[in-house]
């Protein structure tokens, strides 16, 4: 059995999680670090994803990508009023947001693909062993066309994405196999981007989501850009700069703000600060948690809405709910927990890490579709009702939301006037009475055999999968036959898009492979180099004048490889500095081991 | 566009003769599993939600019974137990799955519950009802006159109050006639599973059976009305 990872691919920060003995463990990088940044430089030396893109944030804005998750299964429109801190271009081609980085123009898969492929090669090191398929998680309220954008992506990171998982069921899925709790519990998960809640009844291994409820577009990067607009408007009035025409600016600023938030879940004050650009000085502020509180208790308060209909959706009322459980990483505000204590009328959870709870439950339901774990199992439902469009421009709803999943439902369809040769179907999500205020999913053509009106009988039949996501199947009653669909999403990419894209991304991988083992290789000749000067430190004196020459040459040999470009010059300076340090090496093990026979001895003798 | 909802649920012949193991062939007694080959079978599309989860007709239906039927066949049908099978077996497990969901979504509320099973036994679906139901005729048209009127008041008039007053009071005789057409739901619900369990096939056991169906008929469409009607009232009121 081939083993499958899970991944949290989170707006901020992306895990990767695998199952050890029953144990879901979070895969640490070479630092040690568990998160990797979902950032993505384009640099002139290639691609850098994770801590070292976010330096670029403020080196080169313009061709570092971040927060791309929400622009996954969007159109241009959908993020109008929220490109003032996008330092990057976007564009629109086909209902896909497009992002221009120089002369290219990349789809929001594309790029999350490029984190995920980090991911891959992280569990692949870790593992040694080679990583194929995964389950990724997605907000809740994720449509149908996020959920498709996050399995293209996937794809085009060249895993199978054997499931699409909720955030907070992945959440409770960890949360219950540690505590093994029974009962109802209210899982509420609010990211870097995005906000869900989730009410589900833990009975005997079965996690059953009653109901869930969300905002796509609420998380900590809307509570950053609060302060940032303090910081922007005071360095406006008190030194007369508009910040907003300095795009690497912008984005200090931003990285600013989020650290004077983090900072304030802890202090009640803190001082933000930032270079002023043109070399005009520095300004600080200081900033209390008061402040921030004021400045975002209506981004906190919209959460409650959500919350409260997810229990009358569950049938339920506060009381009912025996545990809350908080979920990413702006649950840590003090206010939110406050707020949320409030709404349910008992302390929060919050001793799981919310920041790793979700890829540690994505390794988990990676098991049990493995068939590793056999005794859990998680119903899920669709967060948003499906229908479909008729007269006068309402939509008819076929699968409510909160219906358990997988769910399906058979339309009958005919003809009007004599002899129509197809019926246009227009497939809607959303909750609204009208066409126009529900998201368009997909539009088909059904196709009917010319016969006089109302006498074609054709079968359609909806079914949401486990993913969550929508297939359409069609049979002429009639003659038994089945018809194949072709479905052309509102605001996805198409098949043939996806698979030039997987092509691409493989034509890239020799030139994004070259890239990483430069920026691999010049990591751990730092660490050499560190490692050498220390060891000079301690045993210099142990060695002679010539052999410390020689260990002084062979540095900076390895120092000037690092500032070039070529990963295997590097490797080659760091064997030769090796072989020159190999008695140095041994003289300090000879010394410590002394040391440690001595003290042993000085220890028997007391 | 055209489209009508297709009523998978108006066949009264259930399918329980035996019929073959898609997979081996061999002879399956509506079991779900084949004993020799042990591949999933599919469940028939023609079966009712009843069987489907191992219940008698009835509709009192121990709450608690029926989920653990559902987590137990939840367990036996779920894609994430098919993921290393075949694709045949990977989609039963897909169909089977959501032939379950809708199963247990509609017993588990008892008014989805009778309805569905009005459905099975009376044949046709319930008449979705677009007028008052004769004996509240005048009082209902009486209150959608009311309704208007204070709709096109203004809310700083003198006779708002008396407008406001008049409607609260109508809300207040419609809830309790709600409730009493529950308490009449729940005798019928009685009266229909204590015949079900008697089990007679005599000319007057056929008489009480068209009876009680006819009955639920008729309360289950006046209860959506009044409802809507209700709702409708309490946001009017609500919105000033």
């Amino acid at each position: 059995m081939t083993r499958i990872v899970g991944i949290d691919l989170g707006t901020t920060n992306s895990l990767v999680a695998y199952m050890d003995q029953g144990t879901p463990r979070v895969i640490p990088g070479r630092t040690g670090r568990s998160m990797v940044p979902s950032v993505v430089a384009m640099t002139d030396n290639g691609l850098i994803v994770g801590d070292s893109a976010k330096e670029h944030l403020i080196r080169n804005p313009e061709r570092t990508i971040y927060s791309v998750k929400r622009f996954m299964g969007k159109g241009l429109a959908d993020v109008q009023g929220e490109l003032a801190y996008f330092p990057y271009h976007l564009t629109e081609q086909g209902g896909v947001i497009r992002i221009k980085v120089g002369e290219k123009a990349y789809s929001p898969p594309q790029i999350s693909a490029m984190i995920l492929k980090e991911l891959k090669y992280r569990a692949e090191a870790h593992l040694g062993e080679n990583i194929t398929k995964a389950v990724i998680t997605v907000p809740a309220y994720f449509n149908d066309s996020q959920r498709q954008a996050t399995k293209d992506a996937g794809m085009i990171a060249g895993l199978e994405v054997l499931r699409i998982i909720n955030e907070p069921t992945a959440a409770s899925l960890a949360y219950g196999l540690q505590k093994r709790t029974q009962g109802t519990i209210a899982v509420y998960d609010l990211g870097g981007g995005t906000f869900d809640i989730s009410i589900l009844k833990l009975k005997n291994g079965i996690f059953e989501v009653l109901a869930t409820n969300g905002d796509t577009h609420l998380g900590g990067d809307d509570f950053d850009h609060r302060v940032a607009d303090l910081l922007i408007k005071d360095v406006r009035t008190q030194h007369g700069i508009d910040l907003a025409s300095y795009p690497d600016h912008m984005q200090a600023v931003r990285l600013e703000a989020e650290q004077a938030k983090i900072r304030l879940s802890d202090e009640f004050k803190t001082t933000a600060t930032l270079e002023l650009p043109d070399g005009k000085g520095r300004f600080t502020r200081e900033v209390t948690r008061d402040q921030l509180e004021s400045m975002t208790t209506d981004l906190i308060d919209r959460t409650l809405g959500p919350c409260r209909q997810a229990l009358k959706d569950a049938g339920l009322t506060p009381d009912n709910i025996d545990e809350v459980v908080l979920v990413g990483g702006s649950t840590r505000m003090p206010l939110v927990r406050q707020r949320v204590h409030d709404l349910f009328g008992k302390p929060p959870h919050c001793e799981l890490n919310p920041d790793e709870v979700v890829a540690l439950g994505a390794a988990v339901q990676a098991d049990i579709l493995s068939g590793g774990t056999t005794d859990l199992l998680l119903l899920d439902v669709t967060p948003l009702s499906l229908g479909i469009e008729t007269m006068g421009g309402v939509m008819s709803s076929l699968i409510r939301r909160n219906t358990t999943i997988p769910a399906s439902t058979k339309e009958m369809f005919t003809t009007y006037v004599d002899g129509q040769t197809g019926v246009d179907i227009h497939i809607l999500q959303g909750e609204r009475e009208l066409v126009k205020d529900n998201r368009s999913l997909a539009r088909f053509r059904l196709k009917i055999p010319p016969l006089p009106a109302g006498v074609p009988r054709i079968e359609v039949t909806f079914l949401i999968d486990a993913n969550g996501i929508l297939n359409v199947s069609a049979r002429d009653v009639r003659t038994g036959e089945t018809q194949s669909i072709a479905v052309k999403p509102s605001y996805g990419l198409a098949d043939e898009e996806v698979e030039r894209m997987i092509g691409e991304s493989f034509k890239f991988a020799a030139e994004d492979l070259r890239a990483r083992q430069l920026i691999e290789a010049s990591t751990e000749a730092e660490a050499m180099l560190r490692a050498t000067e220390k060891a000079l430190k301690q045993g210099g004196h142990l060695i002679g004048e010539q052999e410390r020459s020689a260990i002084r040459a062979s540095m900076v040999a390895l120092e000037s490889a690092k500032a070039g470009s070529d990963h295997k010059v590097i490797r080659a300076r760091m064997t030769e500095l090796e072989q020159t340090t190999h008695h140095l090496a041994e003289v300090l093990m000879d010394t410590s081991l002394k040391e440690a026979l001595e003290n042993k001895k000085l220890s028997e003798i007391t | 566009m055209d489209h009508h909802t297709h009523n998978t649920t108006g066949r009264r012949e259930l399918q329980m003769a035996r019929s073959m193991c898609w997979h081996c062939q061999s002879e399956i007694a509506g079991e779900y599993f084949c004993e020799r080959c042990v591949k999933v079978q599919p469940v028939s599309k023609e079966l009712d939600y009843f069987t489907c989860l191992g219940f008698p007709r009835r509709l009192t239906i121990d709450q608690n019974a029926l989920e653990a039927k559902f987590y137990e066949l939840s367990r036996a049908f779920h894609p994430d137990f098919y993921q290393n099978k075949s694709v045949a077996e990977q989609a039963i497990s897909l169909d089977n799955s959501a032939l379950l969901n809708t199963a247990y979504r509609t017993l588990r509320d008892p008014i989805q519950r009778a309805e569905y099973l009005l459905d099975l036994e009376a044949g046709a679906a319930k008449e979705i009802r677009t007028s008052p139901p004769a004996d509240l005729f005048e009082e209902i048209i009486e209150l959608q006159e009311i309704l208007d009127e204070y709709r096109a008041t203004d809310r700083t008039s003198e006779t708002e109050p008396k407008l406001r007053a008049k409607l609260q009071s109508e809300r207040v005789a419609l809830e309790h006639r709600q409730q009493s057409m529950e308490t009449q739901l729940q005798q019928l619900f009685s009266q229909w599973d204590a015949l079900q369990d008697r089990g007679e096939a005599t000319v007057q056991a056929r008489v009480e059976r068209d009876r009680i169906l006819k009955q639920m008929r008729e309360i289950l469409s006046n209860r959506t009305y009044v409802r809507n009607i209700v709702n409708d009232l309490v946001t009017t009121i609500a919105h000033t």
